[in-house]
This record gives C-alpha cells, structure tokens and sequence, in this order.
C-alpha cells in the first residue's frame, strides 16, 4: 500500500448526521421566543449559561490540564463589569456584555501570573484565593454598592423584548462557547494543549511552548466565563458581591457537570449540564439534599468512572460526535 | 502599644494557622495529595464537639478526648477506601473527589445544624489571661493554641526524623517505588499521613471554634489560610509552615489594626506577594508540583 492511497480524515457519518441534526436544534432554539413560555425561556438562559461555564472548564481542565476552583472570579467580574459600564458609566446593555468580558480578560491577566507559578492541585487553591480577594476588593468598593451589590438599570425597557433579546445573546454565547471549545482542540493550539496534557516533556522537546499555550487558553476561558457572568445579571439583573463570586453556585456545579458527563470531550459538558439540570428540577425543594447527591456522584465518578458518562460511551461505542482525532483511511 | 498587642496576638493566631496547615502540608509532603475538604473536616470536628458538649453534657477535654482519635481513624479509612484510588492520578481527579467530600460535609452539616452559627465552651479558660499591662494581656486560650501549633510541629518532625515509621514516610516522600522495593508498604503510609492530617486539623478546628463562632461553611476559609501558610512558609518545611502562619497572623492582626475590614485583605496581599516574588516561600524547597 502506497501512501498515496491513503488519507487523513476527522469527521465521520456520524458527526456529519450530528451536525445536521445540531442545526436543526439550534435554528429550533433560536425561535423559542415565539413558541415557548417566558419561564421556558429564563430557564434556558440559565442552562445556556451553565454550559458555557461548563465547556470552558472542561477546555481548561480537560484538554489545558489547569484545574481551576476560582473561576467564580470570572463570572463575578462580568458581572460587576455590567454594574459599572451600564450603571457608572452609562452605556449600552448589550455593548456592556462584551466589554465586560473583554474586563474579565483584562484581570484574567494579573491573575494568571501569579497563579501560573503553582502547579496541579496547588494551582486549584492559589485560583480559588484570587477568587477570595477578588470578591473582597468588590466588597469593599462603595461605587460598585458594596457588600450589598447593585442592581444593573434597564429603567424605560420592555421586560418582554428584553427577555427575548437576553435569551437569545444567552443562546450565542452558548453555542460560540461549544464552537470555540472545539475549533481550538483542532487547531494548531489544540493540538499543543492535548500534547502537552498527555507527556508535559515530550511536547516541550518538540517545541511546544507550555507557558503560552496555557495562558492563551485560560484567557480565552476568561473571556467565556465573563461572557457566561455578563448574560446571567443581564436577566437576572440584582449583583450581590458573595452571589457572583460564589464557588457553590458557580464552580462546584461546573466542576460536577463536567466531570459527570465526561471530561475531556466536548459532548462531556452538553450531557453533565442537560443530566445537571433535570436533576435540579427533580429536587428542588431539597438544595442541601441535592448539593450531597452531586457531591456523591461527583466523588464516585472521579474514583470509578474516571471518564464520566460520555466518555465511558465513546469508549464503549467509538461515537465522536465532536471529532477532534484524525484518522488515516483507504482512499 | 496596641501596635505591639497587635502583633502578639497575631503570633498567637499564627500557631493556630500553623496547626491548620500541618496536615496540609504532611499529606501533600508524603503523597503529593490536597485535600480540599481540609477545612471542611475541621469544621465538621467543631461540631463533633458541639454536639459531644451540647447534648451528652461532657467536658470540652472529654469531647477532644473523643473527636481526635475518631478524627484519626476517619482518617485513615478515607485514605484506605477512599482517596487511596487517586493518589497518583492526575491532579483532576484529587481535586473532584476531595472537592465532592466537601460540598457533601457542608451540606451533611447544614442539613444536620441548620445554617445558625455556633461556639464551643471553653468555660473559664475562654476568657482568663495573663495581663501584661494596661493596654496589653494574653488570653490563655490563644496562648495554648499556640503552644499546641508549636507542639504538634515538634512532635511530627521528632516522628519523622527519630522513629522507624517517619523514616519509611520520608523515604516513600522521596521515591515512592524504591521505598516499596525496600518493604515499605505505601498504602499504609498514605492512610497514616491522611490519619495525622486528620487529627491535626481536627484539633485545630476545636480551638478555632472556641476562638471564633463557626457555621457548616466555615471550612473553606480554614483550607484557604491554612494554604496560604504552606506557600508563604514554603512547601516542604515543617518549620516554614509555622512562620508562614506567623506570618499569616501577624498580617491580618496588623491589618485589622489600621482598618477592621483590611485584616484578611491585608493577609491576602502577604500571600499575593510571597507568591509573585518569591513562589519558593520563605524556607521552601521546591516549587509546587
């Protein structure tokens, strides 16, 4: 067999049937507005919100090999990025979105530098005591409300339309998160990244440059996870300092989700927060009782089932709905 | 001279930072395992007590009497049927499981103690002190506490350096497969650091929580400070450990001093320091790995 008979492909039928059946999902998604209730609607934003989380902490943990337990910080400075652009500075809404996750890109940089100089499990709390003082500093400033937060102004908006155009920014967020995550696993960064996750060494003695890679990343997680932060306030509008920075409701049901539905895989963090979410509606008047229960699973999925639920079934059933591998076949 | 107080106290403080961060410390020192329910299991040894003190009526020295050795056998078997399946794994999976354990204390705790916060009577002990002079005296609690930190140091570098089994954790702290080549059996070793781990912190949580009033989510700030002395001190030193929670105390007193909001800021910026100038610590060894 000569070479030239040979190949390299990525997809496979079913990524291709996927991705239509995905499309068609998406453009179904995008006119829930005018079929759906509004309650369907905040519920979705929420779900949307935490998949993003979810897909960026499976892209830094997953693939980057940097465990995070302070990205609560990122979701807290998108919010607090609407406070100050939409209530100090008085700009747009929706504008202020962006610029409040660019905000979050901007500290993620400070943050990285001095966090980047631990490693593994030392590197989880060195990110989570950035958290802490990060939420501290905002508490102690008077400007952005203090230890009591503000609420983000939309005096003289329609709920009604607002609610629509925030479900829909919720759904673009959502699905660039999902795209970016998987644009880069197979892009040249990628490829890098998982290198350098598998044999740190090797990848390094072929050039790859650890520090960059994963300091680009845990930038562009930065940015997502500020987005995610921005578009939750924008619909639930009332800030408080130790909501937004809070690691119990933002990092821990990431962290669950993703490793339920199966870390390092992009189809992982869809399943963990579709799995995360009827769950939540299943106990609902029980929180304590539903924290213990994600707690438990967490806990025996990481010694257990080591690749969470998606990646026990890929394994099982090869299916790559997200293909990130290539592959070399007959012409 | 309430500058002086200030720093005194904050010594003081610093062994009980000292003593949060030992077990921290052992555990990642022997099997490069961190343990992010650290502070939780102290808090949920704070409510042992409580519990021992409030509702079977004992002494506070009878419920240490009985949290300790019952925090050392915890210990032990969470290391053995638990955390032993990710030592060695990649970090990920330590930081899940020891995460998942403390979000089921926490909310173990809150189901069992409601969310109102407690204290620990320490009866008169709690409130006697030595006075030094107007502006100064020291409570024999803080001071205990102290001594316990520095105590609970000597005693494990003592067991390190001295006995037979401290001599099979350094070495299995060093290279793990040649220590099992010589006959050491790892898995024990793993279970007793995680027993002491344990222990220390339990004992620390029960000071702290005659200090201070605590609730099911105290923990996390305790795994914080305690992480924070290990990094200032430097990772791998005992004694690093014990000047970086010095260090830690004395920060934060100083700081409550100039503004009663800035005392924890003002620790965390020593840290944030420490961290970005000098990432060995003070008496360090090695970078975290």
């Amino acid at each position: 067999m000569r070479t030239d008979d040979l190949r390299v492909v990525r997809g496979t039928t079913t990524s291709r049937v996927f991705a239509v059946v995905a499309l068609g999902v998406l453009v179904a998604a995008a006119f829930l507005p005018s079929w759906g209730e509004a309650s369907t609607q905040r519920k979705m934003i929420e779900l949307l919100v935490l998949l993003t989380l979810a897909e960026m902490w499976n892209l830094l943990a997953g693939f980057a090999g940097i465990v995070s337990v302070g990205q609560q910080a990122f979701v807290g400075f998108g919010a607090y990025g609407m406070i100050v652009f939409v209530n100090n500075l008085g700009w747009n809404l929706y504008v202020s979105v962006l610029v409040a996750a660019l905000g979050a890109v901007a500290l993620a940089v400070p943050i990285g530098l001095v966090a980047f100089r631990l490693r593994g499990s030392y590197f989880a709390i060195g990110t989570w005591v950035l958290a802490t003082l990060a939420s501290l500093v905002v508490t102690s400033i008077n400007q952005v409300g203090g230890g009591s937060g503000a609420s983000i102004k939309v005096a003289g908006t329609d709920p009604a339309t607002r609610l629509h155009a925030n479900y829909w920014i919720a759904l673009a967020v959502g699905a660039s998160a999902v795209l970016v995550a998987y644009g880069v696993l197979r892009s040249r960064l990628g490829l890098q990244m998982q290198a350098i996750r598998d044999n740190e060494a090797g990848a390094r003695s072929l050039g790859a440059n650890v520090y960059r890679t994963r300091f680009i990343i845990w930038l562009i997680a930065a940015f997502w996870t500020g987005l995610a932060g921005a578009t939750f306030y924008l619909n639930n509008l009332r800030v408080q300092p130790t909501a937004a920075f809070s690691v119990l409701s933002w990092t821990a049901p990431i962290i669950f989700i993703v490793v339920i539905g199966g870390i390092g895989t992009i189809e992982g963090p869809i399943v963990g927060t579709i799995l995360y979410y009827v769950f939540k509606d299943h106990f609902s008047e029980a929180q304590t009782k539903y924290f213990i229960a994600l707690g438990l699973l967490a806990l025996a999925v990481a010694l257990w089932l080591k690749r969470g639920i998606w990646g026990t079934l890929r394994e099982r059933f090869g299916v790559s709905l997200f293909p990130v591998r290539r592959r070399v076949v007959e012409r | 001279m309430s500058w002086v107080n200030a720093v005194v106290q904050g010594v003081l403080l610093g062994g009980l930072y000292a003593l949060f961060a030992t077990g921290l410390s052992l555990a990642f020192g022997v099997m490069r395992f961190v343990n992010l329910a650290h502070g939780d299991l102290a808090t949920f040894a704070a409510f042992m007590a409580f519990s021992l003190t409030r509702t079977h009526a004992v002494s506070i020295l009878v419920a240490l009497a009985i949290v300790l050795p019952a925090s050392f056998v915890v210990g032990y078997l969470l290391q053995r049927v638990v955390f032993d399946r990710v030592i060695g794994a990649d970090p990920a999976y330590q930081i899940v499981a020891t995460f998942g354990l403390a979000i089921i204390v926490e909310n173990a705790l809150l189901e069992k103690y409601t969310a109102d916060t407690r204290g620990l009577d320490f009866g008169k002990l709690a409130t006697s002190s030595i006075r030094i002079n107007d502006k100064m005296s020291i409570g024999w609690l803080p001071l205990l506490t102290f001594l316990c930190g520095v105590g609970v140091l000597v005693a494990l570098a003592l067991f390190l350096k001295r006995t037979r089994l401290g001599r099979a954790f350094r070495a299995t702290s060093d290279d793990p497969r040649a220590a099992q080549l010589m006959g050491i059996d790892n898995r024990r070793i793993y279970s007793v650091a995680l027993a002491i781990s344990l222990l220390t912190v339990a004992l620390a949580g029960v000071l702290d929580g005659a200090r201070r009033s605590f609730d099911p989510f105290a923990g996390p700030i305790q795994l914080i400070y305690a992480f924070e002395a290990v990094i200032i001190g430097g990772l791998g030193s005992l004694w690093g450990t014990l000047a970086g929670g010095i260090a830690l105390g004395v920060a934060q007193n100083v700081g409550a001093q100039i503004s009663p909001q800035w005392g924890p800021m003002i620790g965390h910026v020593v840290f944030m320091t420490v961290l970005a100038s000098r990432p060995t610590g003070m008496f360090g060894k090695a970078e975290a790995r």
